[in-house]
């Protein structure tokens, strides 16, 4: 009797969902239509069913979204019967609660993170679980699978709760939550390999497709309505797929001739550079960037 | 015995930049292919140099102040296994830490550096891997190269732990492995420097290592975590982690605390039924009989069932500034269950470094271990830590600032 590393992983994940349904009052999963939280999905319901999810399902949605992303995340919601909030950073703009960034790097990913604290705040909730993994990036490798949040939505890194064993203390006051996170323990690979064993549709971006892409910073960005080209940027057709999925500001395309799953997991398990190095903009900000967004209460 | 084994292994280290741990995990993550050309970049220092510490420590007070604080995690894989490792600091004002770090793994490799042989340190990490249950260690003598490759240095180091070695009980088996890690010799390849030295190379040990008997015991411990109920198809489930054992379905159990006997109807997951379920597997349980089950029950068969009272002697690592004294109150979380807990009584307080157990102690600080009577207002139904880590281990908090205070390890009740 002997479970792969994979089912390990799973099973492990399973128990930290039913110990926050059990322990905590009003839980969100954050669903984004990324791989990672098509992953939670399925764990959810391997947690759950055949009764209803425990909780319903939030995407914070910037409004500079891949097309096949939004159209992918409501035909999942509603193949799997569940309610879906939108918290739209849009009405954040509107609403005067954030001011739009300007200029050719305008980027709505910081955005997120008072859309986000208040729509948890909005809702009443007190857990939100998200796809983040521990092998992403280097301030995450530090973070608790269950992690306080003070009333600010603020995380202090210096001050985390110790985590034994699988004993979560999911214990907070009014106005705090945390942030759960089952997927600490997988690796990118991980994740592409479980989606490969439970045959789980991903949005189309993930494989490789002829888009129309320039060139900055070292990096490959799709021409969109969100992004200005700066002098010098010319936009060319190249074959091309996403590892991550992000605002199309700042989420970065690679190189890839992989159409199909099999190629996708080929393809990482050879890589050289971590995702978040090859196609994420928002982390080289600065050597800490990922930890002083964490900070001020990013996913 | 069972062997529930999976192909993951979860190891933890513990030490600081001078016993060359970070260098050593640089190295394992290095030469098996887990770190990337941009993480690499990312190391080299204004000056261009490799520094492997940054690796390790996530943070920015971490990176400022060279010191590891908190536990980061590490993910590689070769062909035969998948590893998660646990680094965790060294010092001793980072105990709790490293308690933390080893409370889920299957080995620990103790950093001896060869030039200072066996020291305090030596004996704390091996002390506390023995206390979390870490069934088997690593001793890895590092900086061979400093003294010559001297089989002589090497085996002084064995004789010195082997000193010890009645002190670690829950210890299954302690390899030695003679290391350079800045150069590589004998962490994933052979040395050319020590013919003299039989044994595996460190990184082939953690192939290979057998875990497969660790985590059982052949007794059945499923604790009820979550009731999942379907109005629509009048289903009735009892979702949880099994923690030990085998579960089968027409098998006869017994619930705790109600103490009814029952028949297990059936073992539920969304990809089907199972014929048997075993740890650490996720399963949903229909019982027979329409009893009242809830979460922080326990499962277990009528022959073999764990300690149900409420007084346990424990050991407990203190993780809080304010001092654990007798008569303090806590909320304590065991397996699914959560009660409160006051403490009757310290019976003594363990001097690490030196192995001894010293009695009168009159409160547990921040980072000690002692053994600690205690009261719960409901019974727990448990298991020595040595039998089941799962319903054997227990975390106490804070009711005023619900902070995780303590983490214990249940001797007897």
């Amino acid at each position: 009797m002997k479970l792969t590393h994979l089912q390990t992983l799973e099973a492990e994940a399973i128990h930290v969902m039913r110990e926050v349904a059990a322990e905590l009052e009003k839980p969100v999963l954050l669903f984004s239509g990324g791989k990672d939280s098509i992953v939670l999905l399925r764990l959810a319901e391997k947690a759950f069913r055949p009764a209803r999810f425990p909780f319903p399902l939030m995407h914070v949605d910037t409004g500079h979204n891949f097309p096949e992303v939004i159209a992918f995340r409501d035909r999942r919601v509603a193949e799997l019967g569940e309610r879906l909030i939108v918290a739209s950073v849009q009405e954040s703009i509107d609403a005067g609660r954030v001011v739009e960034e300007t200029g050719p790097r305008a980027s709505r990913n910081r955005l997120q993170t008072t859309t986000l604290l208040d729509a948890i705040a909005e809702h009443g909730f007190d857990a939100a679980f998200g796809g983040a993994r521990r092998d992403e990036e280097r301030a995450r490798a530090k973070e608790r699978i269950m992690s306080f949040r003070d009333d600010f939505g603020g995380w202090d890194p210096k001050g985390q709760r110790p985590e034994l064993w699988n004993i979560y203390n999911g214990r907070i006051r009014r106005g705090e939550h945390v942030r759960v996170f089952p997927l600490s323990n997988w690796t990118e690979l991980d994740v592409w390999q479980y989606i490969a064993t439970e045959g789980l549709e991903v949005p189309s971006i993930y494989y490789a497709h002829e888009r129309e892409v320039f060139r900055r910073d070292g990096m490959l960005y799709a021409i969109s309505p969100f992004v200005q080209l700066i002098d010098g940027e010319e936009p060319f057709v190249d074959s091309v797929r996403y590892r991550t999925v992000g605002d199309m500001s700042c989420t970065g395309a690679v190189r890839s001739t992989a159409t199909a799953l099999d190629d996708v997991v080929a393809e990482i398990a050879a890589t050289e550079i971590t995702e978040r190095g090859e196609t994420r903009a928002d982390d080289r900000v600065s050597e800490a960037a990922m930890e002083d967004r964490k900070v001020a209460g990013y996913f | 015995m069972l062997a529930t084994s999976s192909d993951l292994l979860r190891l933890a280290t513990a030490g600081s930049v001078d016993d060359g741990k970070s260098t050593l995990i640089g190295r394992l993550l290095h030469d098996a292919k887990a770190i990337l050309a941009d993480q690499l970049d990312d190391l080299r220092g204004r000056d261009g140099e490799l520094d492997l510490a940054r690796l390790t420590d996530g943070l920015r007070a971490e990176r400022e102040q060279g010191i590891t604080i908190d536990v980061a995690y590490r993910y590689f894989a070769t062909a035969r296994r998948t590893f998660i490792l646990a680094d965790t600091p060294g010092h001793v004002q980072y105990t709790r830490n490293m308690v933390t770090g080893a409370s889920t793994a299957d080995l620990a490799i103790v950093l001896v550096d060869a030039r200072n042989g066996v020291v305090e340190q030596t004996r704390r990490h091996a002390f506390i891997a023995s206390l979390l249950g870490i069934p088997h260690i690593v001793v890895a003598v590092n900086k061979m190269d400093l003294v010559d490759w001297s089989e002589e240095v090497f085996d002084g180091v064995v004789r010195d732990v082997c000193a010890f070695r009645d002190q670690l009980p829950s210890v299954r088996d302690i390899a030695y492995v003679p290391i350079s890690a800045l150069r590589g010799d004998n962490v994933v390849e052979p040395s050319d420097e020590m013919p003299w030295y039989g044994g595996l190379p460190l990184l082939e040990h953690l192939e290979t290592v057998a875990i497969a008997a660790d985590r059982d015991t052949d007794e059945l411990r499923f604790p009820v975590q979550y009731v999942i109920r379907d109005g629509a198809s009048d289903y009735r489930g009892y979702a949880g982690q099994v923690a030990g054992g085998v579960l089968r379905p027409g098998d006869e159990v017994l619930v705790l605390p109600s103490e009814r006997v029952t028949t297990v109807e059936g073992i539920d997951t969304y990809d089907g039924t199972l014929d048997e379920a075993f740890a650490p597997m996720s399963v949903t349980v229909r019982l027979a009989d329409d009893l009242d089950v809830s979460r922080g029950d326990l499962i277990c068969r009528p022959g073999d069932r764990p300690a149900l009272a409420r007084d346990l002697v424990a050991d407990v690592c203190w993780m809080a500034d304010a001092p654990l004294r007798p008569g303090g109150r806590y909320a304590i979380k065991h397996a699914t269950h959560s009660a409160r807990a006051i403490v009757d009584a310290i019976d003594d307080r363990v001097e690490v470094g030196a192995l001894q157990r010293e009695a009168g102690a009159a409160e547990l600080a921040l980072n000690d271990i002692g053994r600690v009577r205690l009261r719960t207002s409901k019974p727990l139904a448990f298991d020595a830590y040595a039998r089941n880590r799962a319903t054997g281990s227990f975390i106490l908090i804070d009711e005023a600032t619900n902070d995780t205070v303590g983490a214990g390890m249940i001797v007897a009740s």
